[in-house]
């Protein structure tokens, strides 16, 4: 099972990184939502992957009863979606002011921290 | 020695420091009569340096210290022998005489506590330095000495040259320093031991190792930087932008000499070799021709000495390089006579300048009226330099020509070259003395009129302690000459050299330098015409060629962070994953570690393989979609097929949690999106389209390789056990996913809370903040410019406005 997750891995990565090398705002935007699913599917799949058995140990035991999905990655992912999801809201409303205020969303004709035109630095003492 | 010693001369190194920390605030309280004071710190370790005099003549060495970091047995300790002392004897003993000299130099000048304050700094490094035991204490006192004196040439920070010649003394004296580090580093390794003393019996394994050339040339690098040797002489000219007790003390008496110090502390592990008794001579002669004829081309005072100095220098790097018995007392006895001749003129410039306003020798003439007390030290200051007795200088030109006369084409060339040398030195010395007092008064900007006691005090003394020092020349050899002479030659040396003339080939060579020197004094206003045209003729010399460096260095700069930082995020973006593919690939490659071909998984169910072809297609949907709108609904399908595939295996946690981000996600994304006027599909052209695509695709595929390669190891679940085993035990909850995060991992999920809780801040700052009108252009500082008045700026924009 674990070959058709690499391969998920593997196209959900390649997407990914396709839209983050456009130049639009918006693509790169999508590529990140995408990045986070590839980067969680990626730990989820190294920790082994295990049919329909939660790790949930029932009310009268200690420990499971059986054997149930790694409860390692899935703590892990837990966090990871949540800081991801809050990063991409970051992402999006910086985008959106970046939008309002150069009126592009061409990553190209974003030249304001480092312009084009910069002045060569003075050459004397 | 008292157990109270290692304390006070602990004290007596620190006293500069102490010095220049109270000099501001007595200066502003008493004025320029405050260097009374502050020149006892100097005078006091004079003092106390004096008292070591008997112990070292009788051949002993002061050592102590205290531990500084143990573990690389780097320690702050000092090694006070005859070489040591005598310079700490003369740094103390000049720079007393400095302070006071600085104090009429400077009366009148705002900032006279920060100069005393940069001088006595740079008294304690110089200090420091010649004392060090341990190689590190060595090196950081040497950058000090490098950085106080960026300081005090760039005292006068609003002229450009004098910011020039700082900058430049510090690129080419600091660039030396980190070279003399690396040498040191070398010797460590090569020697295993980190103090000078410990060093001195080593010189052997130093010169028998196969890295003795490497650490030779990087202590050279330092040495030779230092000292000012040809082609590094040209800072030292240009530093002569500093107040003139600054070039008194540091570019003539001192810190110039520390690269000397160095070659002489080091004489006895790295000299005797072919490499060090050929560099060393050879750059010593070449530099001394150098600075003497570039000194006969100047008409300023203060550029005729620096030129000397540098050939003084020469002389001095030359006369170690030999290492002969004689060659080192030489260097011993000119390098005492420099410091006290040289110190002497120099202040007798800052005299004439400071009584007449002018310091170009041929605007001056007939001073010996008005400026007495300048003209006899001046005299008495030129005669040493010309070695002429009854001075110190006399001393050391008479051994200098008994230490270089052999009968071999080698040491006659030498003999030659401190014959033209010392000429064209007695030349300048003279010139110096005597074109400014004697002939017909001319006009000067100032009404010549003597300096006051603060300012003759220093060169008084100066010269006569070259008359005395020679006079009395057998006490000056016991505590002074011998003592160093063998520190320098490593094993015991007697100098014993005397005023009385011996008829020999030394007495015969200095009759042809004086006949010689006056030839060249005679036609002076032709050679220095001839020099100049010659300089003109060749035109490009170091001095031009650092400007050269700085300029190509700054436009090189400029543009390889045009190369690295386009400004493109494309370009970042591409590099960036081009990287990520290789540090994924490569390594797979090179080591042959490739995953095993996957198997089909025959228990793959129908209803999983159709949620993973719903992913697919929802991926591919996002890159073919034709507007913003079906991009935006096909990442929600890609989200929720991987929300379910989280629910089918396992994790109906992860699950909630997906679907919940994913809609609000996709929900947001559009609300904002509708709300821009954008245009839909992707406007790569489709070259540029493949080889995006291809480098995403290799990203991908090492991501994908990595994965199975990991998967096909064997599983460890170590952690997994322990969660599992304790989750209910310890920490009382059935859900183990939930334990972890807020129980055993609870810090981290603090820590998760508070970056939502800053990236929220941040959302909520960057909508509340509305962007005003592009601002004012900064405006760049400009120090020539007279600082603005407060509002001045405010009041200057409404003016614009209103016009």
């Amino acid at each position: 099972m674990e070959a058709l997750f690499a391969l998920l891995v593997g196209a959900l990565f390649t997407v990914s990184i396709y839209l983050f090398l456009s130049k639009h705002i918006i693509r790169i935007l999508m590529g990140a939502a995408i990045l986070g699913n590839a980067v969680n599917l990626l730990i989820f799949t190294a920790g082994r992957v295990t049919r329909e058995v939660p790790p949930i140990i029932p009310p009268e035991f200690d420990v499971p009863q059986s054997v149930v999905a790694n409860p390692l990655p899935q703590a892990l992912i837990l966090t990871a979606i949540v800081i991801s999801f809050s990063f991409f809201a970051f992402l999006l409303v910086l985008g959106y002011r970046a939008y309002q205020d150069l009126e592009t969303d061409d990553s190209d004709e974003m030249r304001v921290a480092e312009p084009v035109d910069d002045v060569p630095p003075p050459l004397g003492y | 020695m008292s157990a109270a010693a290692p304390s006070l001369t602990f004290l007596a190194l620190c006293l500069p420091f102490l010095a220049a920390l109270v000099a501001p605030a007595l200066t502003r309280r008493m004025g320029h009569n405050a260097v009374w004071i502050l020149a006892l710190a100097p005078a006091l370790a004079f003092i106390h340096f004096l008292g070591f005099l008997p112990a070292v003549a009788d051949g002993g060495a002061i050592t102590g210290g205290y531990a500084w970091v143990p573990s690389f047995r780097v320690s702050f300790s000092w090694l006070i022998d005859g070489l040591s002392l005598t310079f700490a004897l003369l740094i103390t003993g000049i720079g007393t005489l400095i302070v006071l000299y600085s104090g009429g130099y400077l009366k009148d000048d705002a900032h006279l506590g920060r100069f005393l304050s940069f001088m006595f700094m740079f008294m304690g490094a110089m200090l420091g330095l010649v004392v060090s035991d341990g190689f590190l204490m060595l090196f950081v006192f040497w950058e000090l000495t490098s950085i106080t004196s960026f300081l005090l040439i760039g005292f006068d920070h609003t002229r450009e040259a004098s910011r020039r010649a700082a900058i430049q003394a510090l690129v080419v004296t600091g660039t030396g320093g980190l070279a003399l580090l690396a040498g040191l580093i070398v010797i460590w390794n090569i020697t295993g031991v980190t103090q000078l003393s410990e060093l001195i019996g080593l010189g052997d394994v130093l010169r028998e190792s196969p890295f003795y050339l490497m650490a030779l040339v990087l202590v050279l690098g330092g040495a030779f930087t230092k000292s000012a040797q040809f082609p590094f002489h040209f800072w030292l000219p240009n530093a002569m932008e500093a107040p003139t007790p600054v070039s008194a003390y540091l570019h003539s008496a001192t810190m110039v000499k520390a690269g000397i110090y160095l070659l002489m502390r080091l004489n006895p592990v790295l000299g005797d070799t072919a490499a060090w008794t050929t560099i060393l001579p050879v750059f010593g002669g070449v530099t001394l021709l150098v600075g003497t004829f570039l000194a006969i081309r100047q008409t300023d005072l203060k550029q005729m000495l620096a030129y000397t100095t540098v050939s003084s220098l020469g002389l001095l790097v030359m006369l170690t390089g030999f290492g002969s018995d004689h060659a080192i007392a030489a260097a011993v006895l000119y390098l005492v006579a420099h410091s006290m001749f040289k110190g002497c003129l120099f202040m007798v410039a800052g005299l004439i300048d400071h009584g007449t306003g002018s310091r170009d020798i041929t605007r001056l003439g007939g001073l010996r009226a008005a400026m007495p007390i300048t003209f006899a030290a001046a005299m008495a200051a030129a005669f040493s330099m010309g070695g002429l007795p009854p001075f110190f200088g006399f001393l050391g030109k008479e051994e200098i020509y008994e230490a270089l006369w052999h009968a071999d084409t080698w040491s006659l060339a030498f003999v030659a070259v401190a014959v033209i040398g010392n000429g064209l030195m007695f030349v300048i010395g003279f010139a110096v003395a005597i074109k400014p007092f004697f002939g017909p008064v001319r006009e000067t900007p100032l009404h010549a009129h003597e300096g006051p006691a603060l300012m003759w005090i220093g060169p008084a003394v100066l010269a006569l302690g070259g008359l005395v020092a020679a006079l009395v020349s057998p006490v000056t050899h016991r505590f002074v000459s011998s003592p160093m002479a063998s520190a320098v030659h490593g094993a015991p040396e007697l100098v014993t050299i005397s005023l009385i003339p011996h008829i020999g080939a030394p007495l015969l060579l200095s009759l042809i330098t004086i006949v010689f020197a006056v030839a060249v004094y005679l036609g002076l206003d032709r050679a220095r015409r001839f020099a100049d045209r010659s300089l003109r003729a060749i035109g490009w010399g170091p001095d031009r060629g650092f400007d050269q460096f700085m300029s190509g260095l700054v436009r090189g700069s400029r543009r390889i962070t045009g190369v690295m930082q386009p400004g493109r995020l494309d370009i970042y973006m591409g590099v960036t994953f081009v990287f990520i593919a290789l540090a994924l690939l490569v390594p797979m490659a090179v080591y042959d570690e490739w995953p095993a071909r996957p198997v089909w998984p025959e228990d793959a169910a129908f209803h999983e393989l159709t949620i993973m072809a719903i992913a697919f297609i929802g991926l591919l949907a996002v890159i073919y979609a034709r507007d913003r709108l079906t991009a935006i609904v096909s990442l929600g399908i890609q989200g929720f097929a991987v929300a379910l595939i989280f629910m089918l295996f396992g994790a109906p946690d992860l699950s909630f949690t997906q679907f919940m981000v994913e809609t609000l996600s996709v929900v947001i994304l559009a609300l904002v999106m509708t709300r821009l006027r954008l245009t839909a599909a992707d406007h790569r052209p489709t070259g540029q389209k493949l080889i995006d695509f291809s480098i995403a695709l290799a990203c991908g595929t090492g991501f994908m390789l990595y994965l199975l390669a990991v998967t096909q190891q064997p599983f460890r679940p170590y952690l997994s056990e322990f969660f599992e085993a304790y989750s209910k035990v310890i920490a009382h909850g059935g859900n183990i996913v939930n334990v972890i995060i807020v129980d055993f991992r609870g810090t981290d999920t603090l820590g998760e809370i508070a970056v939502v809780m800053i990236t929220g801040l941040a959302i909520l700052s960057l909508i509340r903040v509305r962007a005003s009108r592009p601002d004012q252009p900064i405006v760049d500082n400009d120090p020539d410019s007279e600082p603005t008045p407060t509002g001045a700026w405010r009041k200057g924009r409404k003016l614009g406005e209103g016009a």
